[in-house]
């Protein structure tokens, strides 16, 4: 489905990501956890085109989309939710939300919209407010939801539990899962992520050191308190 | 003494050239966050090319059609070719280069059309305290300023735009093409720049027309907060009337003094302008 093969990113003479491999299987959540500065971020933006690697590819359902541009890539199916959401907080609830998919039918979108709504119902209520005005957890929701108005294929999250409380994080989670779209997962909440995906992999300055079933990762005791802090 | 409607129809008349070239450098300001100084110059060859039309066909609408397309070639010409390449060469850098762009069109505007004056004609007869052509001035301006809102406010183009100028990383995350959207901006700000140019002219185009014009604009857009067209609009035509009862009651000699310490008191106590909300500004 979506699958990287030996990426290499630097910035400047910072070697960010050197050589990973890793791939997302259809309609299943795949984590990617790791430490500050293991390069998930940068990974992220390897894929969905904001960030133009040395080395290595990226393959999306067979096609090669390495060095496109984030535009062409989220038209094409692969939508990235960044850091923090990167909400527009000047804009409402409801022109944040109509951003996403802009290209899409108007029959399509429309539909989405409704979907979106029901599985965010908090947005429901806000659709006229200022993005800025909502809490952490509405604003992840706004995110994913602008994310899926794109009609994706699959999802890659960067942090989607960043500073926001326990219930919330296991609520999106849950919905991710739900939705069975192809997610990859940024996550340092490295139990949380791994209770909702199936494949796990550990990144740790740049380079993957674990690739095993989440159940094994859970279990791995000596990993888990050498890379992922429980 | 002068008669006080009569310098308020002037003053107005005048705010609406100051609000549509104020509203030109609002719009490039929204979209990249640089002060297009160059403005006044690529509204002043669109009108010297206004000209030309109008000496060799005699037709006044032929002249502003084609200052008008000049205007969105220019514009979209300036963002591709000379912003572009700036774009990650930090936030000074695109500014000194429509300052250099400024002196170069200005000369070269005055190697084309030489420094003399040249007439220009009005749209209408403009004989009157508020004649036709000062009407068509605010009403022109008017129209441009709401169809301007409109697109911003009300059409996806307008939203996509927005989307671009305040995070655009996220916006090409979600699918706009950011790139196009500058050129948009740029060239939607150009022609707005180009029609107040033609609308600035009369009676007499010369290389340094514009020159004051731009920096009462450049107050008008101050006082809407850079970033506030409605306010922008408003500050234009508040600024017209103001330096025009100036003019009238105190000496014409003193307009552009008035414009600057206007411009400097907005600054000291309301940087964010008149209208503006109290978001620190990096400038």
């Amino acid at each position: 489905m979506l699958r990287v093969q030996d990426l290499a990113t630097a910035y400047g003479p910072v070697r960010a990501l050197d050589g990973v491999d890793l791939a997302a299987e259809a309609g299943v959540i795949t984590a990617v956890l790791g430490a500050n500065g293991a390069g998930k971020t940068t990974l992220l933006r390897t894929v969905s085109g904001l960030a133009a690697p040395n080395a290595g590819t990226v393959t999306f359902d067979g096609e090669d989309i390495t060095g496109w541009a984030p535009d062409r890539i989220v038209r094409r199916g692969l939508a990235h939710v960044p850091e923090n959401g990167g909400v527009i907080t000047e804009l409402t609830v409801a022109d944040n939300l109509r951003l996403g998919g802009l290209w899409r039918a108007r029959a399509d979108r429309e539909r989405t919209r409704r979907e979106v709504l029901e599985l965010f119902p908090p947005l429901a209520e806000r659709l006229d407010r200022q993005a800025g005005t909502l809490s952490g957890g509405e604003r992840q929701m706004l995110a994913i939801g602008r994310a899926l108005m794109s009609g994706p294929r699959a999802v890659i999250l960067d942090e989607p539990s960043l500073g926001l409380a326990p219930m919330v994080t296991a609520r999106i989670l849950r919905v991710l899962r739900e939705l069975a779209l192809t997610v990859l997962l940024v996550e340092q909440n490295a139990r949380g992520a791994l209770s909702v995906a199936t494949h796990g992999y550990v990144l740790s300055l740049g380079r993957v050191v674990a690739d095993a079933p989440a159940a094994d990762l859970l279990d791995n005791d000596r990993l888990r308190h050498a890379y992922l802090g429980f | 003494m002068p008669d006080f409607l009569t310098l308020t129809l002037g003053g107005l008349t005048n705010g609406a050239i100051y609000a549509a070239l104020g509203l030109a450098l609002v719009i490039i300001y929204r979209a990249t966050r640089v002060v297009n100084f160059a403005q006044p110059a690529l509204a002043l060859l669109c009108a010297y090319l206004a000209y030309s039309v109008n000496r060799a066909t005699g037709g006044y609408w032929l002249g502003l059609l084609v200052a008008l397309v000049a205007g969105g070639v220019l514009g979209a010409l300036t963002e591709r070719v000379l912003m572009r390449p700036l774009r990650r060469s930090g936030e000074l850098a695109p500014v000194i280069a429509t300052l250099g762009l400024l002196m170069l069109l200005q000369a070269v505007s005055g190697m084309i059309w030489s420094a003399e004056p040249k007439s220009f004609p009005y749209a209408f007869d403009f004989r009157g305290a508020f004649s036709p052509a000062a009407v068509f001035v605010v009403v022109v301006v008017l129209v441009t300023a709401g169809a301007v809102l409109a697109l911003f406010g009300a059409t996806t183009l307008g939203l996509r735009m927005r989307a671009a100028a305040f995070k655009p990383e996220v916006a090409s995350l979600v699918g706009v093409k950011v790139g196009l959207m500058l050129t948009i901006g740029w060239t939607l700000a150009a022609v707005v720049g180009a029609l107040a140019g033609v609308l600035a002219a009369p009676p007499f185009l010369s290389p340094t027309v514009l020159d004051a014009v731009f920096v009462y604009a450049l107050t008008a857009a101050v006082l809407g907060g850079l970033e506030n067209p409605v306010g922008t609009i408003i500050g234009g035509f508040g600024l017209g009337v103001v330096l025009s009862y100036v003019s009238g009651y105190v000496g014409p000699e003193l307009v552009t003094l008035a414009s600057l310490a206007i411009l400097v008191l907005v600054l000291t106590f309301r940087p964010h302008g008149l209208f503006g909300r109290g978001v620190a500004r990096r400038v």
